[in-house]
């Protein structure tokens, strides 16, 4: 069965590259001169994406923060020194997704941190040692290695300068201030071997505590919106004199090994990449996992170089083929950007195909048939309101129960899809139902049949309306596309995920202004459709 | 050719149309007069078949009028409503010949059918690319009997064609329909509160008051041999200003 399931999961993420080159080729020949034509070519693009592809590349996953990054970089670098043949590797998202993506085939393999196992992924199976998480692992056919050499756990720290002034240096100093403000990860506050075991086992008595995102902590201290983080103890940060990391005197904190999780069936078929991969275990300490971090988030060096760098220092006889790799996959800013563009226009072209064709059918059946017509409407927008992450995490379940995979562009294209709905069929009743009494009589009168008068009349004359819902849903989708990058979609959401957790704002910037630039490019192209969708007739404006 | 039995509808409480019961003389006008909210236009929509009525049959050319056969009805009669209803995202052209190309009519038919109808209602050939929009209200009328007429239908339906017309317009398109009626040999319906129009274009007259039938026959019926005052009433009250005035002038 887990074979059946890595090749089909392949499959559409191989597909997705193929939609993306397509896209791009057919964008040139034929531009966009007529609605038909690119429905055509988009139908055209989803068939060949669903037909398809497979082969024996070996691929790894990546968490959204740059050590998870540059550790996947280190595992494709040894691999594609040992003849492995594959794509750079990938962030999908968060753990449950980088896990999902390896149960299914999707990835060969990563770095994760026993804690998280542990205490986050096989949570409910209530695992207290190695011996029984491997256990556990394999009866779902996945492999542990032996620690990387490094424990990446959580720790709490404060400012230096204010851990100086209030002279805390072990966290049971902090039941002295009960005033202290604390800001947290999400994952920190609510797993148990954290901020519960943490308060009950101290008696911290502060109750001012706050969840945020891990990359935003950092600077909310500089601010001194919070006074004490939750950090890992790997963090680029400590390596400064900034913070101080407090000591966990009553050994609170679980360990967090970094260990490579593969799968067995690759293991099996490629004995000799495993073999390579697995001469990392031990090699990586704690200070050299820090300074590592230190390189991408304050030197902005990109994760592939920082990881080739400490490769070639670690293992100088791959100095040659990690060279060779480094003039290979550099991308340039034109090349990242163009990728990213066409995997950003792809998620929204197909959802917003998909949108046009169901929601302009159901906007005239809602249209006609209005009690029906109000259940459409308030079903579409519900829809709306649910929280785009929500919505994605949600689709994930069904997907992964209909083996369909739940990570990666289908997804994303589906939650995209959903959104589109709402200003479509809305528009589409709006448009229909604001044609004059006067005009629809006529229509019937003459004794054309209802479909005819549809397509002779009734949609011609709100094909205005329709169209500036079509725009509305465009324009949204191609800001919405951005979430895409949580789960793994690709897109500009890619960069501006990756400059959130490396603090680049460079690399965020990238991603925002093309979206935002592609935003107005939709726009424009839409404005350029109307011309040939709107009939001339209802584009004069000299009446009498 | 056109009769209805015992027809009658109510919106809710209120009655439109008592039960009411005539026959169209084939190949002659019919008016249907009578001050506004009377149930002369429900009587003329339910003709067409765009509202049911609530008891009676409605005959055409001995068919009742039934669902299953209403949209091959429609397109042996023609309608024209007072704003014309023009299709506004279409030429003239498209809007005369939408039906007939539905039905597989050839360019050349449709070519020649759209000539007869130029002349026949005094339309310059060159309007008939413009878009309603670009059109005055007389020629838009013209356009809109045009499409009624293009079928060649054997009945023609008209809702106050002339309402929304200045009074120079309407004098002159008043003068054509007589012709187009003639020409086209088609029972014609014609609703107007008008009496000088009814007169001048019908032959025969049905006057109608609260959804009820008040008198039919010739204007020279109803003038000198009233079924009730209504009726003297009802003609005396549009008799032009101007004629009174004159009348007074005189008698001084």
């Amino acid at each position: 069965m887990n074979s059946n399931v890595s090749n089909r999961a392949r499959k559409s993420d191989l597909c997705k590259r193929a939609q993306s080159a397509g896209w791009s080729q057919r964008q040139t020949e034929a531009g966009y001169s007529r609605p038909g034509g690119v429905m055509a070519i988009m139908l055209m693009i989803l068939l060949i994406g669903m037909l398809g592809c497979g082969d024996q590349e070996v691929r790894f996953g990546a968490k959204l923060f740059p050590e998870s990054q540059i550790l996947a970089e280190m595992l494709w670098h040894l691999s594609t020194s040992a003849g492995g043949e594959g794509p750079r590797p990938k962030s999908v998202g968060d753990t449950r997704v980088v896990w999902k993506a390896l149960l299914e085939g999707e990835i060969d393999a990563y770095v994760d941190y026993t804690g998280t196992i542990r205490e986050e992924t096989l949570r409910s199976e209530n695992l207290t040692t190695d011996a029984e998480v491997r256990t556990a692992l394999a009866s779902r056919g996945i492999l542990m290695s032996d620690s990387l050499g490094f424990n990446n756990t959580y720790a709490i720290g404060m400012l230096e300068s204010e851990a100086a002034r209030l002279g805390i240096s072990k966290i049971s100093d902090l039941t002295q201030h009960p005033d202290l403000k604390f800001g947290f990860s999400t994952a920190f506050v609510d797993r148990q071997d954290c901020w519960p075991a943490l308060q009950s086992s101290y008696g911290l008595p502060q109750t001012d505590v706050s969840s945020m995102e891990h990359a935003i902590a950092y600077s909310a201290l500089a601010d001194g919106a919070i006074d004490v983080l939750d950090l890992y103890s790997t963090d680029a940060e400590l390596a400064s004199e900034t913070y101080r990391r407090l000591e966990d005197d009553r050994g609170v904190f679980p360990e967090y090994n970094a260990v490579l999780l593969y799968r067995q069936d690759f293991a099996e078929a490629h004995p000799e990449i495993i073999k390579e991969l697995l001469t990392l275990v031990g090699r990586i300490s704690e200070e050299e996992m820090q300074r590592l971090n230190t390189r991408v988030k304050v030197d902005n060096k990109v994760a592939v170089r920082v990881a080739g760098d400490f490769l070639i220092s670690e293992f100088p006889e791959l100095r040659p083929q990690i060279q060779q790799q480094f003039r290979q996959r550099d991308t340039s800013l034109a090349q990242r950007i163009g990728e990213a563009t066409l995997d950003h226009l792809s998620l929204v072209g197909v959802s917003l195909l998909a949108a046009v064709l169901v929601g302009v059918p159901s906007g005239v059946i809602s249209a006609r048939y209005q009690r029906l017509g109000q259940i459409v409407l308030a079903a579409v927008g519900i829809v709306q309101t649910i929280p785009a992450l929500a919505l994605l995490v949600m689709l994930m379940v069904p997907l992964s129960y209909l083996e369909v995979t739940s990570i990666g562009a289908i997804p994303a294209i589906l939650a995209l899809f959903l959104y589109s709905l709402l200003p479509i069929v809305r528009n589409t009743v709006t448009g229909l139902q604001s044609i004059p009494p006067a005009v629809r009589e006529s229509a019937t009168a003459l004794g054309l049949t209802s479909f005819d008068q549809l397509r002779f009349v009734e949609l011609p004359l709100a094909s205005r309306t329709i169209m500036a819902g079509i725009k509305t849903a465009a324009v949204i989708n191609v800001g919405f596309a951005t979430l895409g990058a949580l789960i793994g979609a690709g897109g500009y959401g890619e960069p501006i995920m990756q400059g959130i957790t490396s603090q680049n704002y460079g690399l965020i910037m990238e991603g925002a202004l093309a979206a935002a630039g592609l935003a107005v490019v939709v726009q424009l192209l839409f404005e350029g459709l109307e011309l040939f969708v709107v009939p001339k007739g209802l584009r004069i404006t000299t009446a009498k | 050719m056109l009769a209805i039995h015992g027809i009658s509808k109510c919106y809710g409480q209120t009655v439109a149309l008592h039960p009411a019961t005539i026959s169209f003389i084939a190949g002659k006008t019919t008016a249907l007069i009578g001050p506004s909210g009377c149930g002369k236009s429900t009587l003329l929509r339910l003709l067409v078949g765009l509202i049911p009525p609530d008891q009676g049959i409605i005959q055409f050319d001995g068919e009742e009028l039934r669902e299953d056969n209403l949209q091959a009805i429609r397109r042996r009669l023609g309608y024209v409503i007072q704003e014309g209803g023009l299709f506004p995202h279409l030429t003239a052209r498209d809007n005369i010949s939408l039906m007939a190309s539905r039905l597989d009519w050839s360019d050349s038919q449709i070519d020649e059918r759209l000539s007869e109808l130029c002349s026949l209602t005094k339309f310059p050939r060159d309007g008939l690319n413009r878009f309603p929009a670009e059109l005055s209200g007389g020629q838009r009328q013209r356009v809109s009997l045009m499409r009624a007429l293009m079928l060649r239908p054997k009945v023609l339906l008209l809702d106050e064609p002339l309402g929304a017309l200045d009074p120079l317009i309407r004098a002159d398109l008043q003068r054509d329909l007589r012709e187009i009626f003639r020409a086209a040999e088609a029972t014609v319906i014609l609703v107007t509160h008008d009496m000088g129009e009814a007169a001048y274009l019908a032959d025969s007259i049905v006057l109608m008051r609260a959804g009820k039938i008040v008198q039919q026959g010739l204007f020279q019926d109803l003038w000198r041999q009233p079924a009730d005052e209504y009726v003297t009433e009802f003609i005396n009250a549009q008799r032009s200003p101007l004629e009174t005035m004159t009348v007074e002038g005189e008698a001084q």
